[in-house]
Formats: structure tokens, sequence, C-alpha cells
């Protein structure tokens, strides 16, 4: 370790001010009392399905598409099998517990034991 | 205290991630030769995953702390999406807003912005309890991590997979939600292309911030078409919209 104590300290205290500001400063920007601009509001009903889109692609962002596996395929087989099954188990039972479940023992036996 | 009854099987998937990558956090920290202690302490005051990670690179690296402070607001980023996104629901929440608004991470965000509470059940408890399990997941997850270190061996391949499995099925919720209110798909599809297309072009490593540029363009320059997607799309929307700023004012 390079750093003293306090250089530590004031690093993380760094970090935690950074974050902070990311998680309050739309509140502080729209306090409310203040009028919400139709342009916010416009984006807070549509930002949220497309940050969940984003989030399963940053999910599957470290998937390697392209090096071949021993037992055929490639790296991605097993991440759009478990994606798959987890899709078609949440519609057909509509509760999270089941489909996360059911696409994680998927991968989990798919890295584990086929690939 | 129905509310934390209600809210607790909701948390289930987050306590299998969280205690699972809070472990991994522990391990790392530890691995990288700082006491067990700091683990649990990041994971309570910075709580936010990615940047915990990071941390444990930045600390072993030389003293500079404005670098430290930009990567967390880049890599913290996307809570600006979510607090534009639940400023309706945390609206008129009283003390507990400051602790929400502190404690909104991926999972919460998630969990809390698709929460469906029933009517008899006081909202800002339901958030607030869905919000504190999922915090004391992470920390529980650190600490057990920091202390146990190495100890740990067990067949854990794959088990990560639990995080994507709840992203995709929020999504499948919000696809069915939106086919339910006849509204338009295009949000979801806009995040996801503008996502794949990001990481294509920039790598794993640096494609989030240009993504979500990207998507905020994108739905800026859409608004006029998402908005006249059938007039019904417009009028669905805005009265949820509407509903959701009435309805929190309802909190304590």
């Amino acid at each position: 370790m390079q750093m003293t104590a306090s250089e530590m300290g004031i690093t993380i205290g760094a970090v935690v001010l950074g974050t902070v500001l990311t998680r309050f400063l739309p509140y502080v920007l729209f306090p409310e009392q203040k009028h919400v601009p139709d342009f916010v509001r416009y984006l807070g009903n549509v930002l949220g399905p497309a940050v969940f889109g984003l989030l399963v692609i940053y999910c599957l962002r470290q998937t390697d598409w392209i090096t071949p596996l021993p037992a055929g395929g490639t790296r991605g087989i097993p991440e759009l099998a478990a994606v798959a099954v987890t899709a078609v188990v949440f519609v057909w039972k509509r509760q999270m517990i089941f489909s996360m479940a059911a696409g994680t023992a998927v991968y989990m036996v798919l890295v584990q034991v086929v690939f | 205290m129905h509310e934390l009854r209600a809210a607790f099987p909701k948390t289930i998937p987050v306590l299998f991630g969280y205690v699972f990558l809070g472990i991994t956090y522990g391990i790392l920290m530890t691995a990288n030769g700082f006491p067990f202690w700091l683990p649990i302490l990041t994971a309570a005051v910075i709580y936010t995953g990615s940047m915990e990670f990071l941390l444990a690179s930045i600390l072993t690296s030389s003293f500079n702390p404005v670098s430290a402070f930009v990567t967390a607001i880049m890599v913290g980023a996307r809570h600006l999406f979510y607090g534009i996104a639940m400023l309706p629901k945390y609206r008129g929440r009283g003390p507990l807003k400051v602790y929400l608004i502190f404690t909104t991470s991926d999972e919460t965000f998630a969990l809390n912005y698709d929460a469906e509470i029933p009517a008899d059940m006081n909202e800002t408890r339901y958030y607030f309890f869905v919000s504190l399990l999922d915090q004391c997941y992470w920390i529980a997850g650190s600490a057990v991590g920091g202390i146990c270190g190495t100890m740990i061996h067990f067949n854990t391949d794959g088990l990560d997979f639990v995080m994507t499995a709840m992203f995709v099925s929020i999504f499948m919720d919000q696809w069915m939600k939106d086919r339910e209110r006849r509204r338009s798909h295009a949000p979801e599809l806009i995040g996801a292309g503008c996502a794949a297309f990001c990481l294509a072009v920039f790598g794993p490593e640096h494609f989030i911030v240009p993504a979500m540029i990207l998507i905020l363009a994108v739905l800026t320059l859409g608004k006029r078409k998402l908005e006249q997607d059938g007039s019904d799309v417009v009028s669905g929307g805005d009265l949820k919209n509407r509903e959701d700023f009435r309805d929190a004012d309802d909190g304590i």
C-alpha cells in the first residue's frame, strides 16, 4: 500500500462525495415545491424502461461471443440460453423468484457441466 | 410491520445476489491487504458495487483524490437516471426520503420503481424496508467476505448470473406492463439497442457513459414521436405520471 491512512481516508471520502452527488442531484435540482418541467417528467416516464434495457446489456458486457469453447459453440451460448429461459419462465409465471432461479440454475449447469 | 412482510419476499433475489457479490468484494479487499473492516465500512457508505470493486485498485495506486472523485461520478452517473425516474415516487416521503435517496442502488431502484404496493400499506415504509434490507444484505455479504477472507471454497461458477436474471425479469415485466397499457415498447428497445451499440463501439469497460448519453439523446430527439405513438400512449403515460405525483403526496 502506497497511501497513508489519512490519504486513504481522503480518497474514500472523495468517492463517497462523488457517489452521493450522483444520487442527490436530481432531488436537489427539483425540490418538492418546484414544478418539474414537462421534459423531465417525460424522461422520468421513459428512462425507467430504457435503463433496464441498458442494465441487461451491462450484465452481459463481459460475455465473450467469439472464442470457441471446448465442447463446441461459443461462450455466448450459456448466456443466451439462460436469458431465454429467464424470459420465458417470467412470461409464464410472472414471478421474479421463479424466473431468476430457473435462469441461474440453467446457467450454472451449463458453465459447470456442459461447457 | 406488514410492509416488511410484503417487502422481504421481493428482496430475496437481491439477498442472493448481494450476499454473493458482497462476499466477493470482502475477499477482494482482504486479498489486497486491507483490514477486514474496510470492505464493511465502504459497503455501508459508498454502497455502489461497481465503484467499490474499482476502489480496491484505486486504493492500491498512488494518491489522487480528484481522479477518485471523477471516477465516482462517472460510475455513479446512472443514479442521475434513477433519481429522475424516482422523483414522483419519492415525493413527500418525509425524513426517510434522505435515506431512500442514499440507498438507491441498481437493484433497490429496480424493486421500488417496479413495486405494486397494496392499497392498505404505507408506501413510504414499504420503500424503506426494501432499501434497508438490500443495504443490510450488501453489508452482511461484505462482512462475511472480509472476515472469512479466502477460507470459502465451493463451486460458485455461474452464480453471479442471478443479477442478469433479475434485470431480464424486470425488463420483461416492464415489457408486459407496457403491452397491457397499450404503451410503446420504444423506451425498452432504445435502452437495450443504444447500450448494445455502444458496447460494440467502446468495449465493456467504457461503454456505460456513452450509452447513457446516446439513450438520453435518442429519447430527447424522439420525444414528439414517442408521445405521438398513438394518442393513448401519451395520455396513458401522462396520466400514470400524474397519478404517481398525486399518490406520493399521501406519504407520511
